[in-house]
């Protein structure tokens, strides 16, 4: 037990060793912006003093090394700084804080997420492994054909062929996902069903794809050969010497999407107008709100970050090869 | 026949000369599946639309027309947009900008990361660990993040830099894959015995990157530049779509899918009105669509580099 131990810490201080690089990079895209960005932030009139006081509250009379602990030191409680929006010339400040802007906004996002791979994971691990089980079969070979289509569209397109069917034809969902103060949870089930839909049919299909090749890999190994041979059942086959080591894989699979998942999320939230992080993160793009954008890109990364990690330790526990040493 | 005398190569070379290089081809086409042959024409018309735009289309990219909304007719094919822009035309321009954006991006991408990757595959040294552990990081960030990111720290004034300044962006954070798999299969050729030959003759890097390599790891390159480019390709229909990409009056499809958009909702009263989102948004998945085709079917080709055993 003791080499997977030492496998896992070795995973963990290297995920977060790229969680502080990454950080270090998202802080430097602050530090790339021109010097007066404070007077388009607050506009031409502003007075002296007033941009004398934004600059001081940015840190910026102090050197980029400090303001980074300083920041990092934020954003490990909680404190993303504030947004640049709201402030005005006359140094009346209505900004608000970037951790209040982001706070329901990511738990709509996770609930999207959520209810989207509730649907997707178990759908997809079906299709691939039945896929692969029946390789260049009918099924195998229309399911690969209807895969390479779907991972080719656009998710705005998939998105608007849904609002057309679902929404404006059928009527049975809102085309806009308006999330009401007082919604109940069948209310948000409601309006999500159509984003969760499109973003379903954009992971589903390279999921689908990665179990099918990892699976076929498997069956190919010596071992699944010898088994079959013996006389072992085509389901004790799968469950006793594919599994075992298909983990891995899967476990690979699963989060390489839910990861994918955190780039469909930007597009599809802003087809449906969903107030998630996604669309948050687009709006302060536009208006070039950097503390909000610093804010949503470091949770975006260090999602991604946290998923291909927890699928590498999965990996390195349930690999049959470590858990029995010699 | 004396076994002395008979040489395999030599035989494989007579039929080999015996075609002409567009024979083989030939050959090797008439083989192709049905899809791979969809794939083939649809890229060809993309192609003919991208080189030929200003003499197919029938108005300007950006010509504005006094009526806005107008219904199909024989002048506007599609009618106009919200502007009164005629739609056929900018769908025509559209393929000239955003495949021929995308197609840059594509190939700058594949100069550096594959140039690097080379490099770093030769070279071995400190060069290569740094270049790698950098990639390492870049590859952590979600790529559309990172380029959001990007766009919003860069500013720019001209519609001229605000296009560059996407293509160097892409381009950079794509180069990263690009860069992985070179090197990965570069690193295979570069032990074979006749770089070291080149090596010990004192040829230069260049000829060695050019000559010895490059060849021999041609078609998972090749393989990969379509999947490259379809990927870089929607990444940037959508960063146009979410209004952060191509920007207008520059007709691109990404763009024209969001301003079309907004008709979606009158699908009920005036079909053809609600449908317009659908061409140019389709425009960009049967390009896609047709790219994976020969992609798939030239992985096949040049041995089982998918999943195929």
């Amino acid at each position: 037990m003791n080499s997977v131990l030492t496998t896992v810490i070795q995973r963990l201080a290297l995920g977060i060793i790229t969680l502080f690089f990454v950080s270090v990079i998202i802080f430097a895209m602050v530090s790339m912006l021109p010097g007066d960005f404070t007077q388009a932030v607050l506009g031409q009139a502003a007075l002296e003093e007033t941009v004398e006081a934004f600059r001081k509250e940015l840190g910026l009379d102090q050197p980029a090394h400090i303001r980074y602990f300083q920041w990092l030191g934020g954003v490990l409680q909680g404190d993303f700084g504030t947004s640049f929006s709201g402030r005005a010339a006359s140094g009346i400040d209505r900004s608000r804080s970037v951790a209040e802007l982001i706070e329901p906004r990511l738990y709509n996002t996770l609930f999207l997420a959520a209810m989207t791979a509730i649907v997707a994971v178990p759908l997809a691990l079906y299709l691939g492994i039945t896929a692969a089980l029946h390789r260049n079969g009918f099924f195998d070979r229309s399911i690969s054909t209807a895969t390479l289509v779907s991972i080719s569209l656009p998710e705005f397109l998939v998105a608007y062929v849904f609002i057309a069917v679902f929404a404006v034809l059928w009527g049975k969902f809102p085309p806009i996902s308006e999330i009401r103060p007082g919604a109940t949870f069948f209310d948000r089930i409601h309006v999500s069903v159509l984003p969760a839909l499109t973003l379903t049919l954009v992971t589903i299909a390279h999921m689908m794809r990665m179990t099918r090749a990892a699976i076929i890999n498997l069956l190919a190994s010596p071992y699944v050969e010898m088994a079959r041979l013996k006389g072992v059942s085509q389901r004790d086959v799968i469950i006793k010497h594919v599994l075992p080591n298909a983990w891995a894989p899967i476990a690979t699979v699963i989060a390489f999407n839910l990861a994918y998942l955190v780039i469909g999320v930007v597009v599809v939230e802003t087809v449906f107008t969903y107030p998630g992080i996604g669309r948050l993160m687009v709006d302060s793009v536009s208006s070039r709100d950097m503390p909000i954008v610093q804010a949503c890109g470091l949770i975006f990364a260090g999602t991604y970050i946290l998923l291909n990690m927890i699928a590498d330790i999965i990996g390195i526990v349930t690999n049959p090869r470590l858990l029995h040493p010699r | 026949m004396s076994t002395e005398n008979y040489s395999a190569a030599g035989e494989v070379s007579q039929v080999r000369t015996r075609r002409t290089w567009l024979h083989r081809m030939w050959i090797g086409l008439r083989k192709a599946p049905l899809t791979a042959w969809f794939g083939m024409i649809i890229i060809l018309g993309y192609l003919i639309c991208m080189l030929f735009a200003p003499w197919i289309a029938p108005h300007g990219e950006a010509q504005v027309f006094a009526i806005p909304y107008a219904e199909w007719s024989e002048t506007h094919r599609l009618g106009t947009d919200q502007l009164g822009r005629d739609i056929f035309s900018r769908l025509i321009f559209g393929a000239r900008n955003t495949v021929g954006i995308a197609l840059l991006t594509t190939l700058l991408s594949f100069f550096i990361g594959g140039g690097l990757g080379l490099i770093a595959a030769i070279n071995r040294s400190w060069l290569d660990q740094i270049i790698s552990r950098v990639v390492d990081v870049l590859l952590a960030i979600p790529s559309l993040i990172f380029a959001l990111m990007l766009l919003a720290a860069v500013e720019t004034t001209t519609p001229t830099w605000s296009i560059i300044k996407l293509i160097i962006i892409i381009a950079v954070l794509d180069s990263t894959r690009v860069f992985r798999l070179t090197r990965a299969v570069a690193l295979n050729v570069v032990v074979m015995d006749y770089v070291e030959a080149a090596r010990l003759r004192g040829e230069k890097l260049g000829w060695i990157m050019r000559r010895e390599i490059l060849p021999n790891i041609m078609p998972p390159l090749v393989a990969e530049f379509g999947l490259r480019f379809s990927f870089v390709f929607l990444t940037i229909a959508a960063l146009s779509f979410l209004g952060l990409g191509i920007q207008p009056p520059t007709a691109d499809w990404g763009t024209m899918v969001r301003e079309l958009s907004t008709f979606v909702n009158y699908l009920n009263f005036d079909l053809r009105l609600g449908l317009l989102a659908f061409i140019p948004g389709g425009a960009i998945a049967l390009l896609t669509v047709a790219v994976n085709f020969v992609v798939d079917w030239f992985l096949h080709q040049t041995s089982g580099l998918r999943d195929e055993h």
